[in-house]
């Protein structure tokens, strides 16, 4: 079994086709605005079909990889899975070309292959079954600065919970290249409220939490950002965020934690899923 | 209405130009970020820079036999070199600043100096930016700094859109901007505070 060709080309796919949902949700928001905005989303726009019809990156910032793994706890082909991960990264760095991104913190060395230590980074979630569905999330450095955990007070409410996320993503302004995606997670440690944030993101645009409380959040925060003016690229306009998506955790009754897993326009990400016998398949 | 600037420009044709206006750029541009910046400035300039514009940008650069190719590049956020900018307007005399995210104080007060604009691109539109370059006609320190600090000088054609966002006259949109999203979050928090 070698997942290497399939998985380096997901990870191609993802620099350099924006999956339709995004795409969908763009024209929305082109077809909102006008003056500098509308400039904004049409150069966006155009730039997506170049790098889709090119096969290039659609941003010079190709990100750092990671993968979110759903894997089934009877899946036969693990450690082949496990290897494969850091390999296809390297081989889509060569393949695409992606930017190594990759940086030692302490000695300021790049490796060159966007590999490292914990990199790509891998979340795995196991699941019951027999197969593995692999997300890959490349992430630019610009919207990743401007990711945010707020250990909020348990007795600001949800009232504090959106205001919080409010403040923070309009402080923001145009650095994380809005209009933004931006994946909130309520609830656990601090560390488990950005991995949901994180996981937030993966779900397609235009798809709502299942849960109707999680829903109406949702919606109220993308009302209320895009209420800011901030518009895309920060430049003025009716569309800061396309989406907002949530996920929750029990907390601790003393803690509140709020993760704010914010992701540009080019909100870039691909799927595969391999099953028992070894087959795979991408989207 | 649309204008599309030549190099070397001149700087009567800047000072022109007003906040909101949407130009195009042709002929030699270059990239340089923080480093670059840092090292002009101490060493100097390895060619002619005056008229120019100066991209804020760390390519994705592909060798194919002995010249270079542009495969993406879009702007890094411009707020970075706020520390070097101003003195680098003032001794090198670049016309157009292209990049995102807007620059501060220092520099809208040397823009007006010097002559100068500074325009935003659309953040990470690198695809749309690589198909303005006609061709990489050199690279500076690449050895030194690496591909996406190095000064890769390109020849363009029609780069844009380019919003003029931070004018000669001491007009920036992101200044008139947050003023108005200052005045808008008023109305927000007594949405959320009087919510449910």
């Amino acid at each position: 079994m070698n997942f290497v060709k399939e998985l380096a080309g997901a990870i191609g796919q993802a620099a350099t086709v924006l999956p339709p949902d995004v795409v969908r949700a763009l024209e929305g928001a082109r077809d909102r605005e006008e003056g500098p905005a509308r400039v904004q989303i049409e150069a966006i726009l155009e730039n997506v079909r170049i790098a889709r019809d090119g096969a290039v990156p659609i941003c010079q910032d190709t990100g750092t990889v990671s993968f979110f793994v759903k894997v089934g706890t009877r899946f036969p082909h693990l450690q082949e899975l496990l290897q494969a991960l850091p390999e296809a990264t390297r081989k889509a760095t060569k393949d695409v070309p992606l930017r190594p991104n990759t940086v030692h913190p302490f000695t300021g060395k790049n490796p060159g292959d966007n590999t490292g230590r914990y990199v790509p980074a891998v979340t795995w979630e196991f699941v019951d079954g027999d197969g593995a569905e692999v997300h890959v999330l490349p992430k630019g450095g610009g919207s990743e600065n401007c990711s945010a955990l707020k250990m909020l007070a348990p007795g600001v409410g949800l009232k504090g919970v959106k205001e919080a996320v409010v403040e923070h993503v309009v402080a923001c302004g145009g650095l994380p290249c809005p209009p933004t995606v931006i994946g909130v997670g309520v609830g656990g440690g601090a560390d488990l409220a950005l991995k949901l944030g994180k996981m937030a993101l993966l779900r397609p645009l235009g798809q709502r939490h299942p849960e109707p409380e999680v829903a109406a959040l949702e919606a109220e925060l993308e009302e209320l950002v895009n209420a800011s003016g901030v518009g895309p690229m920060g430049l003025g306009g009716k569309t800061t965020v396309l989406a907002v998506h949530a996920e929750y955790a029990h907390r601790h009754p003393a803690s509140l934690p709020l993760g704010i897993a914010v992701q540009c326009w080019a909100h870039r990400r691909a799927a595969v899923r391999i099953s028992a016998d070894g087959s795979i398949a991408v989207g | 209405m649309e204008k599309v600037l030549t190099t070397p420009i001149a700087e009567k044709d800047v000072r022109a130009l007003r906040a909101g206006d949407v130009i195009y750029v042709s002929g030699t541009m270059f990239t340089a970020r923080d480093e670059a910046h840092k090292m002009m400035l101490e060493r100097g300039s390895p060619f002619a820079v005056e008229g120019l514009a100066l991209f804020h940008c760390g390519p994705v650069a592909q060798k194919k036999g002995n010249s270079w190719e542009i495969l993406a590049a879009g702007p890094t956020t411009s707020a970075r070199m706020e520390l070097f900018e101003a003195d680098f307007l003032r001794k090198f005399k670049t016309r157009v600043i292209v990049g995102k995210g807007g620059m501060g104080e220092k520099t809208l007060a040397a823009l007006g100096e010097v002559g100068a604009v500074y325009t935003h691109f659309t953040g990470g539109a690198g695809a749309l930016a690589a198909k303005a370059v006609r061709r990489v006609s050199a690279v500076h320190w690449l050895e030194e700094l690496g591909m996406p600090e190095a000064i890769w000088v390109m020849e363009v054609e029609r780069f844009g859109p380019l919003v003029v966002a931070m004018d000669s006259h001491g007009r920036s949109l992101y200044k008139d901007l947050s003023g108005t999203v200052g005045k808008n979050m008023e109305a927000i928090r007594a949405r959320i505070k009087g919510g449910k």
